[in-house]
């Protein structure tokens, strides 16, 4: 019962904050750069304009690029409810597995592909060669820290993990560090953020992900909008579920708990917001054939976690 | 400590004689003949070193294995000190040049007395990198493109190698901690040979393959050869001589020691199979290579290469191939050297170092051609010098291997005919013109003082290969027994 | 007992696998100034993970190891590499005879080959920091042998031998109780400074080569401005 109520809380969370954390990004970003930046709950306001609208699909659009919206959306918004954010012990927790999780950010990654190809133009063509390419080495390298946290707490269900790293005393481990770096450059990737790829840009020779949604309109960008906050959202609350893991209610009622679960969560992502906007203003984007090195670095730095942890684990 | 720590003195006379050579006047016979004798103390001291009791004496050791190459190397240095003497102003050395050279010759002598007679393996270590490190500058000195480029090979090849050994050693020392403890005890030579069947193989066979791939890069093995042919190319002379007898002796005597350790223990692999394998390599490559050489001394370099190759071989098979091993050793050095000295007079006379160019020595230069001729027939095995005695116990033994046979023979027959051809082209048949170089022979002793070191170390060779003095014999047998 | 999960082996475990990444953050760099700079990073390491041995050992001269080793390879050998590109205009760009991407997979392999020999080898000893050690520092030199074989500029051929030497330090301050780890460390150094010595001097005659011959087109009365 308590479970299935922190489950609905949490999905309500989720969709509540996904565009606020976005705006709240943008903001800070500009700040960090000395403008005067849009207001927080700018992109809420978009959504609400959008939705209103009717879309606009091309001549040559098909059933995918009516139904890619929704299916990306769905993905997005299954993938969020699985990552716990105040509390532990949710509804869903028991499928919480962090491949269940690359499976459905894959998912969404090839509604998104989808539509960039469907209606033909050269730019989603582009952006969407640019996406598969990044995510050729983005899924090993997210694999490969799944992989370390497997290792380390002979499980990849989340709450496993969590459980492990709450109960287990795993002391100060350099492979953590390893697989926290990978993750972070895999978060980077999937959510099109600089270095890879520059949200705010409207050259669409440099844009990867943009470029796939340029044709969309209406309700279908609004999804698509909606999606993308959700996915940024749900990589910062899994960065700060397993490398900063304190503070979550356990699992049973205890409105209490829930909280104070939910303070430490706002400044959790706070802290995560103003992290991704100083490291968003302190570096320059990297030309695109870089990126896969960039990612293949990631991939090899969460082989080597694994490989490490495998070592010390086999001497104990 | 026992008695007179006569060991340390020979470690530590060459390094103070290079500093007071570093600190004379330049130029002129003065140096020369400081050096020349400052040889002959180390010398001195070498042969009062026959007298003093076996066994440690801190950091050093004196058996049965080090003092005959300890008496060789003595030996090798005083000609060589004289030869130099001779020929040194043809090198036409600035003031700097010429003390640095002496002072690093010094230097070199020191830092190898050390490696013979260390018996903590770290010592023994950091003895060789003194012993590169002055060789590759001599080889340095003249500072011509070509030397600097020698020198860079020599060094970054060396380099490597010096530092795989020091990672062997310290898996060397982990594998005896266990048994001997924390400390110096852990790091001696006696003390791991003796405990070496109680500790773990595993951790052995791996100090072995980085030893051997460390201290192989220094004694010549093919496939780490590369920097030897540039190094004794390059560089002046009486250095060629002296790499060719003492370091790579030296890179031996490590190999050796590393060897009677990890073999005392049955469950590690077994050091003679690998050294069996590398031995054979340099072999058969170095004979094929001799075939195509056109620069006397590149080509007596890769006969070095060979010779070494068979010593290794020899050691591989173990018994009494070690024996032959060390028979060969000693005369090799000997030979090589003889050999050096007289391609070096040539190339002073005939003003190149190229086989075209030098020829007919026997009829222009009796006392030359002659001694030339005799070191070439001495290096390819034939009687009666020590190098026929060594090859043919070699041979015998191998038998005991019957797949060794045909690829030892092959070399063998290969490497002979090469110098056969080398010999008739640059000993017999019409003599070339004379182009001495200007102040060639210029130095003290002029030309006698340096073809009588030839001479003299055929008549050791000879004396080694036909009548051994029965003490030395039994030195020799003891140092073979030692080795299994 | 330092075992799987005290500090000690904590702290010596993170600083050996941060001695490592640097490894391969320097069969990553394109430039020669940035691998300079790793290279640096690198001494720091090594100088911290020698110190912490020194604490954990009580072996006092080991101290002394990690200062020499912070001196040279943290602040002389890196000024002294970055004086020499400056000064003689060497090139900057690492030639990569083998593909970043290549090298750095061909790294992982070196990295699972020393885990596959050192930890069964080793399966007899009692302290699992010296295996651990021994795992990281026979990685760091095989990467060292890696990025001397994959890299064509000479300047980043010594860099791959130094870092080399740093993987050697390495397992000599792991292995408890070694003795002379002192002299011999310093032994190392000096080899490697000649070798520093010694490229710095190599690119000086080349380029003096390549001046003589500009020099010598210019009194020749050639066309160049």
């Amino acid at each position: 019962m308590s479970a299935l109520l922190t489950q609905a809380l949490h999905i309500a969370l989720m969709l509540a904050l996904a565009p606020l954390l976005v705006g709240l990004v943008r903001f800070l970003k500009a700040r960090m750069q000395g403008r005067q930046g849009p207001h927080p709950l700018q992109p809420w306001r978009n959504l609400a304009k959008l939705v209103r609208k009717r879309p606009v699909l091309a001549e040559g659009a098909s059933w995918i690029s009516r139904a890619a919206p929704y299916a990306g959306f769905a993905a997005a918004l299954a993938a969020a409810s699985l990552v716990p954010s105040f509390a532990r012990g949710m509804a869903f927790a028991a499928m919480a597995d962090l491949l269940l999780l690359a499976g459905l950010l894959a998912l969404g990654r090839a509604a998104i592909v989808l539509a960039g190809h469907d209606v033909g133009t050269a730019f989603g063509g582009l952006g969407a060669a640019r996406e598969m390419s990044f995510a050729t080495f983005a899924e090993p390298a997210l694999l490969l820290a799944a992989a370390t946290f497997a290792i380390l707490a002979g499980t990849t269900a989340i709450e496993g993990i969590l459980a492990a790293i709450q109960e287990g005393g795993l002391g100060l481990r350099i492979s953590l560090g390893l697989a926290a770096l990978a993750m972070m450059a895999v978060a980077i990737a999937e959510n099109a953020r600089i270095p890879v790829d520059n949200p705010a840009t409207h050259l669409e020779l440099t844009m990867v992900h943009e470029a796939m949604i340029l044709e969309a309109s209406g309700r279908h960008l609004a999804l698509w909008e909606a999606a993308a906050a959700l996915r940024l959202t749900l990589w910062l609350a899994l960065l700060a579920a397993l490398f900063l893991p304190f503070g979550m209610a356990p699992p049973g009622l205890a409105p209490l708990g829930w909280l104070v679960g939910l303070g430490i969560f706002a400044l959790k992502m706070l802290a995560l917001a103003l992290a991704l906007a100083a490291f968003e203003s302190a570096i320059a984007k990297m030309r695109v054939f870089r990126v896969p090195e960039f990612l293949g670095a990631a991939m090899l730095l969460g082989l080597l976690a694994a490989l490490l942890l495998f070592v010390s684990t086999r001497l104990a | 400590m026992t008695g007179f720590p006569l060991p340390w003195m020979l470690v530590f006379w060459p390094w103070i004689a290079a500093a007071l050579l570093a600190a004379m006047p330049p130029g002129g016979r003065a140096v020369a003949l400081a050096n020349l004798g400052a040889a002959a103390i180390s010398f001195a001291l070498a042969i009062a070193c026959l007298w003093q009791p076996e066994g440690l004496s801190g950091w050093t050791r004196l058996d049965a294995l080090n003092l005959p190459l300890v008496l060789t190397a003595a030996l090798i240095g005083l000609t060589t000190a004289a030869f130099s003497a001779a020929t040194l102003p043809a090198e036409r050395f600035d003031a700097l040049r010429g003390r640095a050279y002496h002072a690093i010759f010094q230097l070199f002598m020191g830092a190898q007395f050390l490696a013979l007679l260390a018996d903590n393996l770290g010592v023994l270590w950091v003895a060789i990198e003194i012993a590169t490190l002055a060789s590759v500058l001599i080889v340095a000195i003249h500072g011509t493109p070509a030397a600097i480029e020698a020198a860079w090979k020599f060094f970054i090849l060396c380099g490597v190698g010096i530092a795989l050994a020091l990672f062997g050693t310290i898996l060397l020392y982990l594998a005896a901690q266990p048994v001997l403890g924390a400390g110096d005890p852990g790091l001696s030579w006696a003390g791991l040979r003796a405990v070496a069947a109680r500790c773990d193989p595993g951790l052995l066979s791996l100090a072995f393959i980085f030893l051997l791939l460390g201290y192989g890069t220094k004694a010549g093995l093919v496939p780490l050869h590369g920097w030897l042919p540039d190094a004794e190319t390059e560089g002046p002379l009486p250095i060629t001589a002296v790499l060719s007898g003492l370091l790579l002796n030296a890179s031996m005597l490590a190999l050796l020691r590393t060897q009677a350790i990890v073999g005392g223990n049955p469950a590690a692999l077994d050091p003679g199979d690998f050294l069996v394998g590398f031995g054979l390599a340099s072999l058969l490559l170095a004979a094929f290579a001799l075939w195509r050489r056109r620069d006397a001394r590149r080509l007596f370099a890769w006969s070095s290469i060979e010779h070494i190759g068979l010593a290794t071989l020899a050691f591989g098979l173990g018994g009494a191939a070690a024996l032959a091993g060390l028979v060969h050793l000693i005369g090799h050095a000997l030979v090589k050297s003889a050999v050096f000295f007289a391609v070096g007079s040539a190339a002073q006379l005939k003003g190149s170092q190229a086989i075209a160019d030098i020829g007919g020595l026997t009829t222009s230069h009796p006392w030359l051609g002659w001694g030339l001729a005799l070191g070439i027939a001495g290096l390819m095995g034939l009687p009666p010098f020590a190098l026929f005695g060594s090859e043919f116990l070699l041979v015998i033994e191998a038998t005991s291997r019957p797949w060794l046979i045909l690829p030892l023979a092959l070399g063998l027959l290969v490497a002979g005919t090469a110098l056969v051809a080398t010999l008739q082209a640059m000993c017999l048949g019409a003599p070339t013109p004379d182009r001495p170089v200007p102040l060639a022979f210029a130095g003290p002793g002029g030309f006698r003082l340096a073809v009588a070191p030839i001479w003299l170390h055929l008549g050791l060779a000879l004396l080694l290969g036909v009548a051994l003095p029965a003490p030395l014999r039994a030195m020799l047998d003891a140092g073979a027994e030692l080795l299994r | 007992m330092s075992g799987f999960g005290t500090p000690a082996y904590d702290v010596s475990h993170v600083l050996g696998g941060l001695v490592l990444l640097l490894s391969f953050m320097l069969l990553s760099q394109r430039r020669i100034p940035a691998m300079i700079g790793a290279f640096a990073l690198q001494g720091a390491a090594l100088a911290a993970a020698a110190g912490w041995q020194a604490h954990v050992q009580g072996a006092h001269e080991l101290w002394i190891t990690a200062l020499i080793a912070f001196a040279a390879k943290t602040l002389l050998i890196p000024l002294a590499l970055r004086a020499a590109v400056t000064r003689l205009g060497l090139s900057r760009a690492v030639e990569p005879a083998l593909g970043i991407g290549p090298s750095l997979l061909a790294g992982i392999g070196l990295v699972g080959l020393s885990v596959m020999v050192v930890l069964p080898v080793t399966a007899g000893q009692a302290q699992p920091l010296a295996r651990a050690d021994l795992t990281f520092a026979l990685s760091v030199v095989l990467l060292g042998l890696l990025t001397m074989i994959t890299r064509r500029n000479a300047l980043s051929q010594v860099i791959g031998l130094l870092s080399l030497e740093n993987g050697l330090i390495l397992a000599a301050v792991g292995v408890a109780g070694m003795p002379l780890v002192l002299e011999l460390s310093t032994a190392a150094l000096v080899l490697m400074l000649a070798v520093v010595a010694g490229v710095v001097a190599f690119q000086f005659r080349v380029r003096l080569a390549t001046l003589d011959t500009a020099a010598l087109d210019r009194a020749r009365g050639g066309d160049a401005p």
